[in-house]
């Protein structure tokens, strides 16, 4: 059984910026992720970020991922263990984790969950055929392995994702036939909607995919305008011809180990789904339990990255670590994550967190 | 309307768009943000306080014009490729429009290019003046198009004609 002060599960931009924090503040930290590298989805991001400029807005995501990784491995205060899948809480405070095929037993005295998120998926007729992926996965072959999924792709959904995995497959020299949105309105900032449209890619809002075409692949799409009450419009079918069908319709929190854990969990879709119960710390109902980035609710990198960095501060201090600008630190982060939430876009997120903290 | 295609209107385009008389007197920012986006790395870069300061992160950038002298800092910062440097005094018949650009093969100077407006669409040709691309502008390029005088505030992007 191996003993550590902070554990952190998952290292994206939330659990390496918990990480920091709480090495930072004096405590020793275990920081276990799946993958074989650090910086979770961050490493896909090519475009520049939005945010303040201490966010480290107009940076790349990329460029990120990398900064964090390098400062946590330099840090000797935190154990990294990559390839390393948590399989479960127990009871008694022990987190399960699979590692090179072996169970290591983790005691931490505080859990950070960081886990993120995963894909939701639309059900339409042929939506197994190979040809059909999520964003995530064809952000993957594109940015990380350097492979087009396909030569032709339709996008459906119209969210920061969508429109920026578009523009990203653009780059990669593959044709995006078309954006479409069920909803009335483009859910993406519109500056980076704007960037895919004059690129050349139509974005069709209130339109929604019918069924997909082919027999051992995807050979084309169907797809409807919707009404205002997102019924579909007879006689608007119009054929598309694709061989990929991109998915980019919301992402869900990863919340199994919290759930296993105990916490109280609410379903707040405006969070994207099933979210624990937490306070302004971060803590969920199960004391020394903590919560950040998407694993708390669906939201951007920058705010996963500034809830990541309250999580470490707060389970750092209830270790008993005690910095004299403790306070000046907190207050810096959770004005920078207000200032986030505090304009239009911001909206739906605090409606979600209004429900989710207790 | 931009909310559902992307496209801005002329109303929007109103709002941000220099003076005449400010264009008259040479490269200016504009500056085609038009939502409210938790954002500010255009009004951090401009050594001219040019952009006006942000009160709040999801603040629009509002340009000064005349204090604006078309440096081209914001363009290369904006996260949402949003800001270009319009010239009308580059020649007679032709403007400069200085946009970002972050697709391959880079356009080569004194290209003809296929000139596209803001939805997607040609509208004519352009000719490439000056490519600028280095380390410094992080992956982010800026070419200069010279385009006809009629379509300065039409061309916002452009095709290559024939990927070498």
């Amino acid at each position: 059984m191996r003993q550590t002060e902070v554990c952190i599960i998952g290292g994206g931009p939330a659990g390496l910026t918990a990480a920091l924090k709480a090495a930072g503040l004096g405590a020793e930290v275990t920081l276990i992720d799946r993958n074989d590298y650090l910086g979770g989805q961050l490493i896909k991001q090519t475009h520049r970020f939005f945010g303040s400029k201490e966010q480290r807005a107009s940076e790349r995501g990329i460029n990120i991922a990398r900064e964090l990784a390098e400062a946590v491995e330099k840090e000797d205060k935190i154990t990294v263990l990559t390839k390393a899948a948590a399989l479960s809480y127990y009871k008694d405070g022990v987190v399960m984790v699979k590692q090179n095929e072996r169970i290591i037993k983790i005691k931490p005295q505080k859990l950070i969950v960081a886990t993120g998120g995963s894909e939701k998926n639309l059900m339409f007729p042929n939506n197994d055929l190979p040809g059909v992926y999520g964003a995530g996965a064809v952000q993957t072959l594109v940015n990380v392995y350097g492979v087009k999924p396909g030569r032709k792709v339709l996008m459906v959904g119209a969210g920061n994702i969508g429109v920026i995995v578009s523009y990203q497959l653009l780059q990669a020299g593959v044709d995006v036939v078309g954006i479409i949105e069920a909803a009335p309105k483009i859910g993406a900032y519109w500056v980076h909607a704007s960037k895919v449209v004059r690129a050349g890619v139509p974005i069709y809002a209130s339109h929604t995919i019918k069924r997909a075409w082919g027999e051992k692949e995807v050979a084309g799409a169907t797809i409807m305008k919707l009404d205002e009450k997102w019924q579909p419009v007879p006689g608007t079918e119009k054929e598309l011809d694709v061989d990929v069908i991109c998915l980019s319709v919301g992402l869900s929190p990863l919340t199994e180990l919290l759930w296993q854990a105990g916490c109280k969990m609410e379903f707040i879709p405006e969070l994207g789904g099933h979210v624990p119960v937490r306070n302004e710390d971060l803590e969920t109902s199960q004391p020394g339990i903590y919560i950040a980035g998407d694993a708390a609710g669906i939201e951007e990198a920058s705010a996963a990255m500034m809830e990541g960095a309250l999580a470490g501060l707060n389970a750092a201090e209830a270790m008993g670590y005690k910095v004299s600008d403790f306070k000046e630190q907190k207050e810096v982060v959770m004005k920078e994550l207000n200032g986030l939430r505090s304009g239009p876009v911001g909206e739906k997120i605090r409606k979600g967190l209004a429900k989710a903290i207790s | 309307m931009l909310a559902q295609t992307g496209v801005p209107k002329l109303e929007d385009l109103a709002g941000v768009m220099p003076s005449e008389e400010r264009l008259a007197q040479g490269p200016v920012a504009m500056a085609e943000c038009f939502q409210n986006i938790p954002c500010d790395p255009c009004y951090h870069s401009c050594r001219r306080q040019a952009i006006q300061p942000f009160a709040d992160i999801n603040d629009r950038p509002q340009i000064n014009h005349d204090n604006c002298n078309g440096c081209g800092i914001c363009l290369s910062r904006c996260p949402g490729m949003a800001i270009f440097i319009i010239d009308q005094t580059y020649s007679e018949n032709e403007s400069l429009v200085k946009m970002p650009y972050e697709y391959l093969p880079l356009p080569l100077e004194k290209d003809s290019v296929v000139a596209v407006n803001r939805a997607g669409e040609a509208v004519g040709e352009a000719k490439v003046v000056k490519v600028q691309s280095n380390e410094k502008l992080e992956g982010t390029s800026i070419v200069w198009l010279a385009v006809p005088n009629e379509l300065t505030m039409e061309v916002r992007h452009f095709k290559l004609k024939e990927v070498r």
